[in-house]
């Protein structure tokens, strides 16, 4: 009795559960189908970029495959006292490949970086082999040594030494102004020239700030549209939405009118007698310029979320709380504030998210101090050609947000935002 | 015990929220200590805005509120020491039980201990003993409502007001929440001011019945004599079953008055007309109307059955009488009268006090 209870069968004897997932498997191919598309553009637009940039980021191979035999000879060098002869064999048959295809010069720059006086050394290497002063049957050590005397120095075949591994953690070791030692240990670069410290830091404080400035006043304009009659919040939450409709770069550029030292907040403060015409203050190419600017900018994406999760806070909540007696202000510090955590969740992450990433803004607005760690990403991106380290930045800076995200989920929980 | 028969006082009140309709016009109202008085009425008749001037959140715009013989029109609401339960009960949903019923506590300051045992008070009040830590999303419709009744006594408040509390509850649930309402009233005295536009419930818990039309108190009774004796047409026509018959007064003496119609003359009671050729609504209740009266009727005419409808206690006839063809009758279910047909003719009579004649409508 009980084994014939166990399988139900359909009417045509199919075991249900089969006859289930082929009447559904149908379904599913079309779900599928339907979010192939959409799922083959997030691949191709985001994680197929980002890998592309994590291996940009950390690939050092060029002098790995520069200097094969070197670094095959290496392997049994115990990097102390100078390496045996092989290794200057491999060396010399390695470089003469290259100078026969004249791209010893970008060895030259790279090794350069890992330390200083090899451009010169390698430069004085390529003459030697082209005049064919080497004599290939006597010991080729000798010969290199003979060439410059840093080439007697073990510290410059450590160094190629270091370069040997196809990947490297230094471009992001760079971001943090820290660099290998010639030991291999990590060190600090001196105090004077650690820029990419200050870049994070005064990122972080501007996306804090910018985030709090966002709260303060977006706090009160989403509670207003959530309070007021649908005809006057029609008109402000146009209001709210107006910045979404108008370009990025014109609204800086109206900042930049407004703001400047003959701009028109400081022609009017000079009006009303509230600063004397020859101090006018400076409030752009600093960090009040990067604040305003930037406040205003973001404030859309703190306003929806909070209106959202306003919207459905039933204002009898407020009324029952002050009939029971408390006064307006507890009724909304207990009552109100914490239903509304959700929406200021929200609008904190998304506000602080999109600060600290931001470029235009604080580049166009923010003078030397309001520099930020994307405009170094992009400097690094059309400037000074190195992607490698760009790459490693903004991997640095997308790793960043994920920690935020990770502390908020421990905090106050993803599920409790809402967004709309 | 003396109570207070003037513990609330609606003075002159007036209410306008666009300067151009009044909501609340004129309003004269004396609610006694410990009475449980109901404002019942057509949506849109003002009732909700009495409750919410009481409560503070509007203000007259022309007379003044008293409580307890202080005018409290400036009080805003935090002050007044009134409990209010909401139409959606209006539960703090980040709180638990416990915490619900002990806010209005803590913000009065009251000691630990002293809240805790108020809050276990109020709970076996509604029996929901073991719910404390429950989060109001956690409980049913009529346990929400529940924690609202508490919540809105739990601090001693001397008048509660109720905002058609039951209005969310399916009908098995309601009834029996109004009993449930109506002996923690009468088991803790507290003044109740009850909203609803349900008329029955009304009838069942209200020591009286304020019955609200176009902003004004059309009539305020107890219950029985809001149905037996209703001053008017439109509360004839609200509470209750009604059949009507529009006429014209043909002669008037003392209490009672001949009504002319347009094919028949009946007797009636005078309630609100005063002399011959007034237009007049007389007013019936379709258990007082008997087919077939075995004794002497003053009213006594002959209509034909439109329709038959068994209702299992009782039948409901619709008759054609008098040319007004909603003639309804409710005729208990003995064996005598089951052989009602349709498009039989039968005789109805009434008694001329039962039939009230009114306002015309």
């Amino acid at each position: 009795m009980s084994s014939e209870t166990k399988q139900i069968l359909t009417t045509d004897g199919i075991p249900l559960e089969v006859s289930l997932k082929k009447a559904e498997k149908k379904n599913k191919i079309k779900a599928f189908l339907l979010v192939a598309p959409l799922l083959l553009f997030l691949f191709i637009t985001y994680v197929f970029p980002i890998g592309e940039m994590f291996t940009r980021s950390v690939d050092d191979r060029m002098v790995t495959n520069m200097l094969p035999k070197t670094f095959e000879a290496m392997e049994k060098w115990d990097g102390k006292e100078l390496p045996p002869e092989e290794v200057f064999a491999g060396f010399y048959s390695d470089f003469k490949v290259l100078v026969e295809n004249q791209t010893q010069g970008k060895l030259g720059q790279r090794l350069n970086k890992e330390k200083n006086g090899f451009n010169s050394i390698i430069k004085k290497l390529m003459r030697q082999i082209k005049r064919n002063k080497i004599n290939e049957s006597q010991s080729i050590k000798e010969q290199i040594m003979k060439v410059h005397k840093r080439w007697r120095d073990v510290e410059y075949w450590q160094a190629i030494k270091r370069t040997a591994p196809p990947y490297t953690m230094a471009k992001y070791l760079k971001g943090m102004d820290m660099y290998f030692a010639a030991d291999g240990s990590i060190a600090q670069v001196d105090e004077d020239r650690r820029i990419h410290r200050i870049l994070w830091l005064r990122t972080l404080e501007i996306a804090l700030f910018v985030t709090i400035f966002c709260f303060l006043m977006g706090y009160p304009i989403a509670h207003l549209l959530a309070t007021l009659p649908m005809k006057y919040s029609n008109l402000l939450m146009i209001c709210v939405l107006l910045p979404f409709w108008t370009s990025l770069l014109v609204r800086t550029a109206s900042w930049m009118i407004l703001l400047q030292q003959q701009g028109i907040v400081n022609d009017f403060f000079v009006m009303i007698g509230l600063v004397a015409d020859d101090s006018r203050p400076e409030m752009m190419y600093n960090k009040v310029g990067t604040y305003v600017a930037m406040t205003q900018i973001l404030l859309p994406f703190m306003v929806l979320p909070l209106y959202s999760v306003m919207k459905t806070i039933s204002p009898s909540l407020m009324r029952a709380g002050k009939s029971l007696g408390g006064t307006p202000f507890v009724a909304f510090w207990k009552v109100y504030f914490p239903l509304t955590i959700p929406g200021i969740g929200a609008g904190c992450l998304l506000v602080f998210i999109l600060a600290i990433g931001y470029y235009i803004t604080p580049a166009l607005v923010g003078g030397a101090s309001g520099t930020l760690i994307s405009n170094q990403i992009a400097y690094h991106m059309k400037s000074t050609l190195d992607w490698s380290f760009a790459s490693a930045m903004g991997l640095m800076l997308l790793s960043g947000v994920l920690v935020i995200y990770w502390i908020y989920n421990k905090l106050v929980g993803v599920d409790n935002i809402k967004l709309g | 015990m003396s109570k207070n028969p003037e513990f609330v006082k609606f003075d002159k009140v007036d209410k306008s929220y666009d300067g151009k309709v009044l909501v609340v016009k004129d309003l004269q109202l004396d609610i006694a200590e410990g009475e449980f008085i109901t404002m019942l009425g057509p949506s849109g008749s003002g009732k909700t805005t009495c409750l919410m001037m009481l409560a503070g959140f509007e203000t007259p715009t022309n007379g003044e509120i008293l409580l307890d013989g202080n005018i409290i029109s400036n009080i805003p609401p935090h002050k007044r020491g009134i409990g209010m339960v909401f139409q959606n009960y209006a539960l703090f949903p980040h709180m638990t039980v416990y915490e619900n019923l002990a806010f209005p506590l803590r913000v009065r300051k009251i000691e630990k201990d002293e809240i805790d045992k108020k809050v276990d008070k109020a709970l076996s009040m509604v029996s929901l003993n073991g719910f404390e830590t429950r989060m109001p999303g956690q409980l049913s419709g009529g346990q929400q409502q529940r924690v609202a009744v508490a919540r809105a006594l739990v601090f001693d408040p001397a008048v509660v007001l109720m905002d058609e509390p039951l209005g969310a509850l399916d009908k098995n649930l309601r009834e029996s929440m109004q009993y449930e309402i109506k002996h923690i009233h009468e088991s803790i005295g507290v003044t109740v001011v009850y909203v609803t536009h349900d008329q029955s419930e009304a009838l069942t818990m209200s020591n009286r019945i304020a019955v609200f039309n176009d902003g004004k108190v059309q009539q305020l009774s107890s219950p029985a004599e809001l149905y037996e004796k209703p001053v008017n047409s439109f509360v004839a026509e609200f509470i209750g079953e009604n059949n009507t018959f529009n006429g014209e007064v043909s002669d008037i003496s003392g209490d009672e008055c001949k009504v002319k119609l347009p094919n028949a003359e009946i007797l009636s009671n005078a309630i609100s007309v005063k002399s011959k050729g007034e237009k007049t609504t007389v007013s019936l209740r379709p258990e007082r109307a008997l087919i077939e009266p075995t004794e002497k009727m003053d009213n006594l005419f002959s209509g034909k059955i439109e329709e038959v409808i068994y209702h299992g206690d009782h039948t409901r006839v619709r008759v054609n009488l008098l040319g007004n063809p909603e003639f309804i009758l409710k005729v208990p279910n003995s064996t005598s009268n089951l052989e009602l047909k349709v498009s039989q003719e039968i005789k109805i009579g009434w008694n001329s006090y039962d039939a009230r004649a009114l306002d015309p409508k």
